[in-house]
């Protein structure tokens, strides 16, 4: 039987940082209300590289630090709401910038749990014996997307993209369970990049709504609610206790939320990872640039063993084991 | 019903039962924010077994009774 092991991961943000105290010029908030609702500080916002710049330089530095060569990379995935254009795919224009032409490169858009959607795809591949490798990123420039006038939503979201190659072994590690969900009838409680059917024969507007609009009681609810079923079923499923695990690594959305979700799960706070004090909430981003980044703080080392857990538009959700 | 509600919002917020009374304003009084009230609704509907709607207009403990009440209709 084939497991897809993480051989490397990779991170690329932009450089310019916007403060709460930035924000709080343009729009009616300020850092202590940003802070205290959120865990959120800072964050990254593009100058001007689109989604699949970053996704590229991701890209790059996964090819240098697990030493492969672009023409034996088998899988592409990036899972992106934000994509430069609807198409090319983001990581088509990944594989023409890296030379992978022996690549299938596609993108996936699951949100905020995207990450795990395309991970999850990507290990079905290699589990089926179909593909020996895969590169999956998960890449966002959401600062496209927000309205700077909603000072509940423009404050929460950050750019930023990150990611994982993954490489066929035989040894049981990688990604060792899952638990994945969907409810799409509460769909609109988050939204953006709205394109109507406007065309030459009919009266409906062309004009997209591209903002991104959020119901934070129903993602609260949601968030709070079913991040601890899902671990929770993970959990059982593999037959894992809090004990078995060095550590938690939530979407990065709201602190406050994920201490919620530790309190309802009995996992102490103290396993679950958060940086979303110094990137916001970068949607598909958020759990690589975490992993990315506990990697390379020595938080995690061979043989650790965690939950990533993703929530998010859609509404999506998906959890999983893995042992690194 | 009281009783309860006021067990779960003094929970929620750290303050003591004796404290909350019907007239005790959820932002001023007991320095709770939106997300604050969100988990204090959430916990009123588990233990209710209730949907509670409109939460925007809260100000005071005697409202969540009130919107308890009247989504138990």
């Amino acid at each position: 039987m084939y497991f897809s092991k993480i051989i490397a991961t990779g991170a690329c943000v932009p450089d310019m940082i916007v403060t709460n105290d930035d924000l709080a010029k343009i729009v009616d908030t300020n850092d202590e209300w940003i802070s205290s609702r959120s865990g959120i500080k800072r964050r990254h916002f593009s100058k001007g590289e689109n989604t699949s710049d970053i996704a590229t330089g991701v890209a790059k530095e996964l090819i240098q630090k697990a030493g492969i060569d672009p023409l034996d990379i088998d899988l592409i995935i990036v899972a992106s709401v934000s994509a430069d254009y609807t198409t090319p795919s983001t990581a088509c224009l990944v594989q023409g910038n890296i030379g992978a032409v022996n690549a299938v490169a596609f993108d996936v858009g699951a949100a905020c749990s995207g990450f795990i959607f395309g991970l999850s795809i990507a290990d079905k591949y290699i589990k089926s014996g179909v593909y020996k490798n895969a590169i999956v990123i998960g890449a966002e420039v959401l600062s496209k997307y927000l309205d700077f006038e909603d000072r509940g939503t423009c404050v929460l979201f950050g750019d930023g993209a990150a990611g994982v190659f993954v490489e066929r072994t035989e040894e049981r590690t990688g990604l060792l369970a899952e638990e994945m969900g969907s409810d799409g009838a509460k769909g609109m409680a988050l939204t953006g990049g709205h394109s109507p059917a406007g065309n030459a024969f009919n009266d409906v507007t062309r004009q997209a709504k591209r903002e991104l609009y959020m119901d934070g009681r129903a993602i609260f609810d949601f968030a709070t609610r079913t991040v601890p079923k899902s671990v929770k079923s993970l959990m059982e499923k593999a037959g894992v206790t809090v004990d078995d695990l060095d550590f938690v690594l939530p979407h990065q959305a709201n602190s406050r939320i994920v201490e919620i979700i530790s309190r309802k799960l009995k996992i102490p706070m103290d396993k679950f990872y958060m940086n979303m004090d110094e990137y916001g909430n970068t949607s598909s981003a958020s759990i690589p640039i975490a992993l990315n980044e506990m990697v390379e703080k020595g938080i995690i080392k061979e043989g650790s063993v965690g939950v990533l857990t993703g929530f998010g538009a859609g509404l999506t959700w998906g959890s999983m084991l893995i042992k690194f | 019903m009281f009783e309860r509600i006021r067990e779960i919002i003094a929970d929620q917020t750290g303050k003591d039962v004796e404290e909350i009374t019907m007239e005790t304003n959820v932002k001023t009084d007991l320095e709770a924010d939106s997300l604050d009230l969100f988990q204090i609704i959430n916990d009123i509907e588990d233990e209710f077994d209730v949907k509670i709607e409109n939460v925007e207009g809260i100000e005071t403990v005697g409202d969540v009774v009130k919107l308890v009440e009247s989504s138990k209709e």
